[in-house]
């Protein structure tokens, strides 16, 4: 009994510097957030001051700003189109690195460079230096035909993925690592009974690949949109910062921007869930056994 | 039998045929499988290439459109006037220590943290683990602005006691992320061991140290490298944190031009003028203590990782 109540104490005390932690720079600053999106807030020499002003700083954001609302297409555009197509090249990545060959250790660390290298400043000055392009795609034939011919419903898209194909790879250092563990915990004889049962490649890849990776697609769209919204190439970003200690706008407004930002980061979460992640009961789970048991 | 061995001969034709056929098509498939894996890698490796490419090159050749790939001729002008900008070794040296100093700090507070919550039972553990985990998903953005004004009033802007502080307590970047991955480790390894030590007298910090820490190095691994890393890279909030007393080498980085425009007015000389050789030769510089790390870590990294549990189960 006393010893139940000592491992009980010794417990508390491991976490106990997290809890003081979470009080002080997490709850507290929180709750701060709240009353500051709230009020209007002035820097003073000694502190700050702030007045109560109801929901102005949001409508403030929403109505008034000429920026914000700008930016709201390009979010938009960011998690139909890059999201998806993150997920789909880490996919086709580590189903490709899965296969038996050589080198495969050495494509995997090529991979998974960019997680570590890429900073705010790194990435912007890249982005700037048009390094993120691949050069002259915009001279490549392809391009230039499909920028002429096509409808630009269809162009559009395509084009895109064209200018962006560097930072979708960027972006898949960890998933395509979330995937391929997912992949090798994959039972290899489900794949030769499939092939006994004389299922193509093509059917091997859509009803025993894709299926077992299901969950990892969840959890990696997750992760690739918390990524994506909160990097320094997103606009959202950029503009919360310059308005955070710019004396017209002040900290109040950009305390509600962060608000109204946070709340479409969980519409976006929510939405991957919906499309994704319903019917999983515990994501992280093994999909394998489940299956099996079916 | 005539017939029965033109038959047989037949279907024999048609089985070769068939292997034959299947041996192409692998062949076929293994240099898709290639080609593939190698044009990726070519586009992952692209933006470093340019900057390489472009970090070597004079302002003649910046300007040439005919000069591609290769300069015509390697200057290293650019990387020694970047290093300049960028505050020389007293920046590099003060980012190393200071992240040195992070990163060991929140690989221990981490570990200890996720300790407690793997191994011992004691109440509200539930719900403190929830709400753990409930602070990855908050942007940083929206606790950030609170904290700024707090330090800033307790008079630690400019020094690294905000960032120490964090980490200390368990709050630093990403801290749930590598409280997660020790817990996931500890809770694989046997309770046995430790009741064992007990039994031999051990004290409980004792255990946690020498045989939980020992069997968790890969663990340690990741959480080390990933809190450097990630650490390193972030700007916003420790660049307002340090204010103008301090300085990381991304900072100055996102610095460049301006601190470049101040060292070399733009009056004096053209030819001195900011372009894009300096500006890839900074951000190379920036990097190169992280790809030095990624190279020597590089392989128990990625080895770790898939032991560690850090993609689930």
């Amino acid at each position: 009994m006393k010893r139940t109540t000592k491992d009980k104490v010794a417990g508390l005390l491991f976490i106990l510097p997290w809890i003081i932690g979470f009080l002080a720079f997490t709850l507290l600053p929180f709750a701060q957030t709240i009353q500051f999106s709230m009020s209007s807030v002035r820097f003073l020499a000694d502190g700050i001051s702030t007045s109560f002003v109801g929901i102005k700083n949001f409508t403030d954001v929403l109505m008034v700003d000429p920026d914000f609302k700008l930016q709201i297409p390009v979010f938009l555009k960011d998690m139909f189109f890059f999201v998806p197509m993150v997920l789909v090249f880490s996919i086709i990545l580590s189903v490709l690195l899965n296969a038996k060959i050589r080198g495969r250790r050495m494509f995997r660390a090529v991979y998974f460079l960019p997680v570590v290298l890429m900073s705010g400043p790194v990435i912007t000055n890249l982005v700037n230096m048009q390094a993120t392009t691949l050069r002259g795609a915009s001279s490549f034939f392809v391009y230039e035909f499909i920028a002429k011919h096509f409808p630009e419903a269809l162009s559009m898209p395509i084009l895109y993925i064209f200018d962006n194909v560097i930072l979708f790879l960027w972006f898949s250092g960890v998933p395509i690592l979330i995937f391929l563990s997912g992949l090798q915990k994959t039972d290899q004889s489900v794949y030769e009974a499939a092939r006994v049962d004389g299922a193509s490649a093509w059917q091997q890849f859509w009803k025993i690949t894709m299926a077992n990776i299901k969950p990892f697609i969840f959890l990696n769209a997750i992760y690739i949109i918390v990524e994506v919204s909160n990097s320094a190439l997103n606009p959202f970003i950029t503009l919360i910062k310059d308005s955070m200690f710019d004396g017209k706008q002040g900290f109040g407004f950009a305390a509600a921007a962060t608000w109204i930002y946070f709340g479409m980061i969980l519409l976006a979460v929510l939405a991957a869930w919906f499309l994704l992640g319903r019917g999983e009961k515990e994501p992280k789970g093994k999909p394998e056994k489940r299956r099996k048991k079916r | 039998m005539k017939r029965f061995i033109k038959a047989r001969n037949q279907t024999n034709r048609q089985i070769r045929l068939i292997v034959a056929n299947s041996r192409f098509f692998h062949i076929l498939g293994r240099v898709a499988i290639y080609v593939s894996l190698i044009s990726a890698g070519f586009v992952f490796l692209y933006p470093i290439l340019v900057m390489l490419s472009s970090s070597f090159k004079d302002i003649y050749d910046i300007s040439n459109s005919a000069v591609n790939w290769v300069p015509s001729k390697l200057t290293f002008e650019n990387y020694t006037r970047a290093f300049q900008v960028l505050g020389g070794w007293k920046v590099v040296l003060q980012t190393v220590g200071i992240m040195l100093a992070v990163a060991v700090t929140q690989t221990i507070m981490s570990a200890l943290i996720a300790y407690g919550f793997a191994k011992y039972d004691f109440w509200g553990k539930k719900f403190f683990f929830a709400l753990m985990i409930a602070t990855f998903i908050l942007p940083q953005q929206i606790t950030f602005l609170p904290k700024y004004v707090m330090f800033h009033s307790y008079g630690m802007q400019g020094t690294v006691w905000p960032l120490l502080l964090q980490v200390l307590m368990g709050q630093g970047m990403k801290n749930a992320l590598f409280i997660l991955i020790y817990y996931q480790f500890f809770r694989m390894t046997p309770k046995s061991l430790d009741e064992a030590a007990a039994i031999d007298g051990a004290g409980r910090l004792r255990i946690f140290a020498l045989i939980n820490m020992r069997m968790a190095t890969p663990a340690t691994v990741v959480v080390f490298v990933f809190s450097f890393v990630w650490n390193w890279n972030e700007t916003y909030t420790t660049a307002s944190y340090f204010g103008d007393k301090l300085t990381t080498l991304p900072i100055a980085l996102e610095k460049f031009k301006k601190t470049y425009e101040m060292m070399f007015p733009a009056s004096s000389n053209p030819l001195l003028d900011i372009n894009e050789g300096i500006t890839m030769a900074g951000t190379l510089i920036s990097i190169i203590p992280l790809i030095l790390l990624y190279v020597i870590v590089e392989r128990r990294l990625i080895e770790s990782i898939d032991k560690s549990g850090i993609t689930g189960e």
